[in-house]
This record gives structure tokens, C-alpha cells and sequence, in this order.
């Protein structure tokens, strides 16, 4: 019997979609191994945040009100304090979650498994299987700790549906922070758009170093992203070259996505672009050089100039779409 | 400023689709030995934060440190031929390492060395955990700085202005040193470290797709003459404690079928609807 805690990821008072793929995990595991799980919920609004959160099947949800923007210092001790008494803790593999799990391991003397892609139950035994070396290698580890804690990553755990029932809401102790005065939130600067987000569209479309401006991402290719409905990513040579946000990197070291379809627009598919989406159902390559190596993976492929391609797609799916 | 940057050996991640699965064993025959690229960005950052561009001069010192065989000598003497001061390589099998027992190693060096700062990399390029930089943090009791693109100190150096990468934003934070930082791809971009000596319209030139600096012959030479440490976990006094066991590895599942080449746009939308139903 493994007992799990999830720690919920939270934005402006809500919970993020990336806490139901922890969640997801919570009830595989638990579901195999007879055992339950709680959802704490940490941060500004914890308390409005932890009402969405008591349908899907949790024995209690937890809350930690912390004031102010989320630091990994201020969260860790409470989180930690709190974990003492599951199995399993686990959170997402975002940023959040990548940033703040290992402070927490470390206080409880955990190994962590980051960025899993699969759990399996094997005996008495977790096993974890994680994409390595910007996934060209499936690794399957065990955490050999009393407490094991995991990320997961949001595109292999499709996220829980709220399964009715109505947890019972708690609140915490909320442990002082670490390193007061060391470190300080200044703020964090949101970059809002109307779009789909990138970990939970089913389309994405994403452009390249090839779009040459931030002018033709935004008169070239959003249109296509928005006549599919699509959210829009980058590589990262587009955002390095300043056309598009951070947040919009997809790949290695940017945001993983499994969409039902990935449009590639002048992406050559270097293999840490491959490692963000090679996982999705269907992928288009919209490239002028057949060469290039987002061929290996593609399923269609259209040789073209993307400045011809991209505004006559964008009028046909709009056809194809009227015509429904 | 004295930096203290840890440096991982990797098989040469821009040809990780080579790599292979060998009985329970991940096998990288020949593939090269390069410097986690990720760590490139942190020695390449550390010496901006040392240096004195515009007169190239160095202002602070920079002692890099690799866990490994006596091979990696190899990467520490490329750090140095960048610029490093120092090197120390603590003797380590590469397979009996994981981020747990890395953070405790790195932890013991920090004690020895006293830096102002850790930079490292975010993740290493072959196992991909993204753990070792917190973990030492905690360690160490000092704040952690995951995904950072933008570092400014004040003129004392102590305190650090520094922006970082999150997937809903760009957070920023002050911050007391000593700390452990992490850096983003952005890190290398123009403007983003400025650390009171380089005058602030200095412009770095784009690396393009290196991911740091060339080092020339001569500094090839002089690298070779830098002191470098080789130090045992004995003489660290630390028995680090591994807790995570590799079960297994595999190969991911290739895609199935080839790509098809087209070449109109109203075939492609058309195969789209009604061969793969995804419109
Ligand atoms: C440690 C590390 C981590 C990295 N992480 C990431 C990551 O997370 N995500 C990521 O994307 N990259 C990452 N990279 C960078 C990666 O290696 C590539 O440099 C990058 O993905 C290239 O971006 P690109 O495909 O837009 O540009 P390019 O490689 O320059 O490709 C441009 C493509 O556009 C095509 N093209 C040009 N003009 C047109 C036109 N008019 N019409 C149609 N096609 C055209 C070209 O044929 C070419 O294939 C990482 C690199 C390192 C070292
Ligand atoms: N063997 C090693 N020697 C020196 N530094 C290391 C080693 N392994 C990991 N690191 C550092 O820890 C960072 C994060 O590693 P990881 O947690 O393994 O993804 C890397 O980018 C390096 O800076």
C-alpha cells in the first residue's frame, strides 16, 4: 500500500492544469497498490485554489496559504514537512515542479525521479521509466528512499477527470522559510495570451529560426495557429532570435508537447527539438529542404517555401473547416 | 568573484540518436566526449561575470570541478583553455554517479573552496534529471536559481539581480550571495550579465551555435600549466550515498511508416482530413 502526495501547482489563485497530471499518477499508483492519496495545495489563494480540487478523488486536500510569488525556499520546508508522511510525493515536471522537488527531497533524504514518463508496479516496487539523453533512451529506475519523490511529465499523463466525491479540506502548519532574507521575488511577469496552452492543446504550431521576425510569426504564422485552433510554439533559435517568448520553446530544454497534430514550419528538427515532440500523434513538416532532418520523423512532409505554404494552408483549413 | 562551476563529461549529446542499449547497459561507442552543453553556458556565463570584457582582463577567479574519471582531466583542461583558473576533478565512475550523490560531492568542495557562487548547468545532457543544483543548494542552505537568463551584481558583488525562466513567466529576484544558479539558453544573450567592470554597451559576439567561447592555441598552452587538483572522496571526507538503482534501459519505439513528401498544400490539408482525421 503506497500512500501518494500530490503537490498541486498554483497560478493566480487557480489551480494549473499540470497538477491533474500528478494527480493522474497519484491514482495509478494508489489504485494498484490499495493505498490513497492528498493534494496540498501551497501558495497565495491555496485556500479558493484547494475548492477545485476536491473532486477527483483525493482523501483530503491540504492547504498552505504562503504570501506573495511562489520561491522554491519559502515552499520547500512546509512541502517537506508535510511529505513525512506519505510514500510518494510527487508535482509535475514543469518548471515548479523541477525547481522545487529536489529542495524538498533533500530535507527528507529522498531520491527523486524527474520527468518520469511511466509507472509501473512491479511487486512491492515502483518502477519509473524516464526519457534520457533528450529522449533517444528510455531509462527504468527505482528510488531505493523511505520517501520516494517524482515529477511526471504533463504530455504521458493525461490529466484526471474530476471523478466526483468531495474531499475534505484541511489546512497546514506552513513551516518558516529557508534562507530568509536571502531571496526575494521582485515579481514575475506573465505573459498572457488568448491561445491554448502549450502542454494541453491538441494542435501546435510551431516556427523556426526561418520565420526571420517577430512581424512574420505574427502576420505569417498565427494565422494558421489560429485558423487550427492551434497553440503556438518556437524553437528555440526563434526565441533566442527574440520573435516569439520564452515560454513558447519547445524541446529539450523548452516545453515537451504530445499533440494530436504538431505543425514543424521551418524547423530543421535538430534532435533537441525532436526530444519536445517527437511524442505527438501526427507530425507535419512545412520545409523547403527535403534534407532536413524533421523528416525523420514526420508523417507529411510539404517541400515548400513556407511564405507561399503557410497563408494558402491557412485559407484551406479554414475552407476545410467551414465545410466541416 | 570567485565561481566555482561544475563541469559533467557526456557523450556528445548532438549525436544522442547513436547512442545504444547494450544488455543493462546505456552504450555510447564512439561517440566523443564533449562538455555538458548545459555547463558550457554556466562557464561561458561565470567568465563574463569575471572578466573585464572590454580591457580583457580577468577580474575574479574561476575554479571548475568535474566528478569523474581521470579522463575528464581532458574537459577541465578545456575550461581552463577558455579561461578557468583552476581545476579540480574528484575521482568518480561515471556509472556510480547520480545527481544524489553529485549534490553531496559538490557540497564538500564548496566547503573547501568558499565561492561566492555556484554556476551550473541545469541538467546534464545524458541523464537529463535536472536535480543536482537544487539538491546542493539545500545542501549548502543557500537560495537556488533554477533557469536563469539574466544576472547583474552590485558593486560589491554580493548582491545579485537575477531574472529566470518559468513556464508561466519571467520571474525576478534579489538575491544575497553565496547561491547555486542555474542557467537557461538565454543566458548568453546580448545584455544579459552585467556585472559592474564590462561597461554595458560592451556587445559580446553571438556565439551562433557554439556554446561558448573558442579557446585559442596559446591559451591552449597556458591551460595546460594551471593548477588542477585531483582529489579522492577520502580527501573530501564524504561517502556519498546513491539512491536511485537502473532497472533497465530501452530504445524508444521508432514512428511508424516514412514520411510522405507532397508538395501541394491542398493534398497535405486534404490527407490531414480524411487519411489521418486529424482536422
Ligand atoms: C543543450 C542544447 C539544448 C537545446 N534545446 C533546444 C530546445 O529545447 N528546442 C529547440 O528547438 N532547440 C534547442 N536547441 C537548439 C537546436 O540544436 C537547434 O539549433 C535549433 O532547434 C534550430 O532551430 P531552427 O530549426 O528554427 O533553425 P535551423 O536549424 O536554422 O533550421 C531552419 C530550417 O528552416 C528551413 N527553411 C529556411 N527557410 C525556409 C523557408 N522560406 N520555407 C521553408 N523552410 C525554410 C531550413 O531548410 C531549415 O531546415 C538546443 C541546443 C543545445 C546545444
Ligand atoms: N559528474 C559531474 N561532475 C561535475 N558536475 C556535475 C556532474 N554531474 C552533474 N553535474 C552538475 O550538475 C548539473 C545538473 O545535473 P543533473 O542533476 O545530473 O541533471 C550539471 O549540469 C552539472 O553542472
Amino acid at each position: 500500500m503506497t500512500n501518494v502526495l500530490v503537490v498541486a501547482e498554483l497560478a493566480q489563485g487557480k489551480s494549473r492544469k499540470t497538477t491533474l497530471s500528478a494527480v493522474a499518477f497519484a491514482k495509478t499508483v494508489t489504485e494498484a497498490t490499495g493505498g490513497s492519496f492528498d493534494i496540498l495545495a501551497i501558495g497565495a489563494d491555496a485556500e479558493s485554489a484547494a475548492e477545485e480540487l476536491t473532486g477527483f478523488g483525493a482523501g483530503k486536500v491540504l492547504t498552505a496559504e504562503i504570501e506573495g510569488d511562489y520561491i522554491c525556499e519559502s515552499y520547500a520546508p512546509t512541502v517537506a514537512e508535510v511529505a513525512k508522511e506519505y510514500g510518494v510525493v510527487v508535482a509535475c515536471a514543469s518548471t515548479f515542479g523541477k525547481d522545487l522537488m529536489p529542495r524538498v527531497a533533500t530535507k527528507i533524504g529522498a531520491g527523486v525521479a524527474s520527468d518520469i514518463s511511466k509507472v509501473s508496479v512491479e511487486g512491492d516496487e515502483l518502477h519509473y521509466t524516464r526519457p534520457m539523453y533528450a529522449g533517444n533512451v528510455f531509462g527504468t529506475m527505482k528510488v531505493t528512499t523511505d520517501i520516494q519523490v517524482v515529477t511526471v511529465r504533463q504530455s504521458e499523463f493525461e490529466p484526471a477527470a474530476p471523478s466526483g466525491g468531495s474531499s475534505s479540506v484541511e489546512s497546514v502548519d506552513v513551516v518558516d522559510a529557508d534562507c530568509e532574507g536571502k531571496i526575494e521575488s521582485l515579481g514575475i511577469e506573465v505573459v498572457e495570451s488568448e491561445r491554448p496552452d502549450l502542454g494541453e492543446a491538441d494542435v501546435v504550431v510551431s516556427g523556426g529560426r526561418s520565420l526571420k521576425s517577430a512581424e512574420n510569426f505574427e502576420n505569417v504564422l498565427e494565422p494558421l495557429v489560429d485558423a487550427l485552433g492551434a497553440a503556438m510554439g518556437a524553437s528555440r533559435a526563434a526565441v533566442d532570435a527574440g520573435y516569439v517568448p520564452n515560454e513558447l520553446q519547445v524541446g529539450q530544454t523548452g516545453k515537451v508537447v504530445a499533440p494530436k497534430l504538431y505543425v514543424a514550419v521551418g524547423i530543421s528538427g535538430a534532435i533537441q527539438h525532436l526530444a519536445g515532440m517527437k511524442g505527438s500523434k501526427v507530425i507535419v513538416a512545412i520545409n523547403k529542404d527535403k534534407e532536413a532532418p524533421i523528416a525523420q520523423v514526420a508523417d507529411y512532409f510539404l517541400v515548400a517555401d513556407l511564405f507561399d505554404a503557410v497563408p494558402a494552408m491557412t485559407e484551406a483549413v479554414k475552407k476545410a473547416k467551414a465545410a466541416g | 568573484m570567485k565561481v566555482l562551476v561544475p563541469i559533467k563529461r557526456v557523450a556528445d549529446p548532438a549525436n544522442a540518436n547513436k547512442v545504444k542499449v547494450a544488455g543493462s547497459e546505456v552504450s555510447h561507442d564512439g561517440l566523443e566526449w564533449v562538455m555538458n552543453p548545459f555547463d558550457e553556458w554556466s562557464l561561458e556565463a561565470a567568465l563574463r561575470l569575471t572578466e573585464d570584457a572590454s580591457a580583457k582582463t580577468r577580474t575574479g577567479e574561476i575554479v571548475v570541478v568535474s566528478i569523474g574519471p581521470k579522463a575528464a582531466v581532458d574537459t577541465l583542461r578545456e575550461a581552463m583553455g577558455k579561461g578557468a583558473e583552476r581545476g579540480v576533478l574528484v575521482d568518480g565512475e561515471d556509472t556510480a554517479l547520480d545527481s544524489n550523490v553529485v549534490a553531496q560531492i559538490l557540497a564538500k568542495v564548496v566547503e573547501k573552496e568558499q565561492p561566492d557562487l555556484v554556476l551550473m548547468g541545469k541538467q546534464s545532457a545524458d541523464g537529463d534529471s535536472n536535480i543536482a543544483g537544487t539538491k546542493l543548494a539545500e545542501l549548502l542552505g543557500w537560495p537556488v536559481i533554477n533557469y536563469a537568463s539574466h544576472i547583474e551584481t552590485s558593486d560589491d558583488g554580493k548582491t545579485l539581480t537575477i531574472k529566470r525562466e518559468l513556464d508561466v513567466g519571467v520571474q525576478t529576484l534579489k538575491v544575497q550571495g553565496p547561491a547555486v544558479i542555474t542557467c537557461s539558453d538565454r543566458i548568453l544573450k546580448p545584455g544579459t550579465i552585467k556585472n559592474g567592470v564590462t561597461p554595458a554597451d560592451f556587445e559580446y559576439p553571438d556565439l551562433g551555435d557554439l556554446n561558448s567561447r573558442l579557446s585559442n592555441l596559446k591559451n591552449i598552452m597556458a591551460a595546460r600549466k594551471k593548477p588542477l587538483d585531483e582529489l579522492g572522496l577520502g580527501d573530501l571526507g564524504v561517502e556519498p550515498v546513491r539512491v536511485d538503482e537502473y532497472v533497465g534501459f530501452e530504445l524508444p519505439a521508432g514512428r511508424s511508416g516514412q514520411a510522405q513528401f507532397l508538395e501541394s498544400v491542398d493534398e497535405l490539408v486534404q490527407k490531414l482530413q480524411s487519411e489521418a482525421k486529424v482536422l
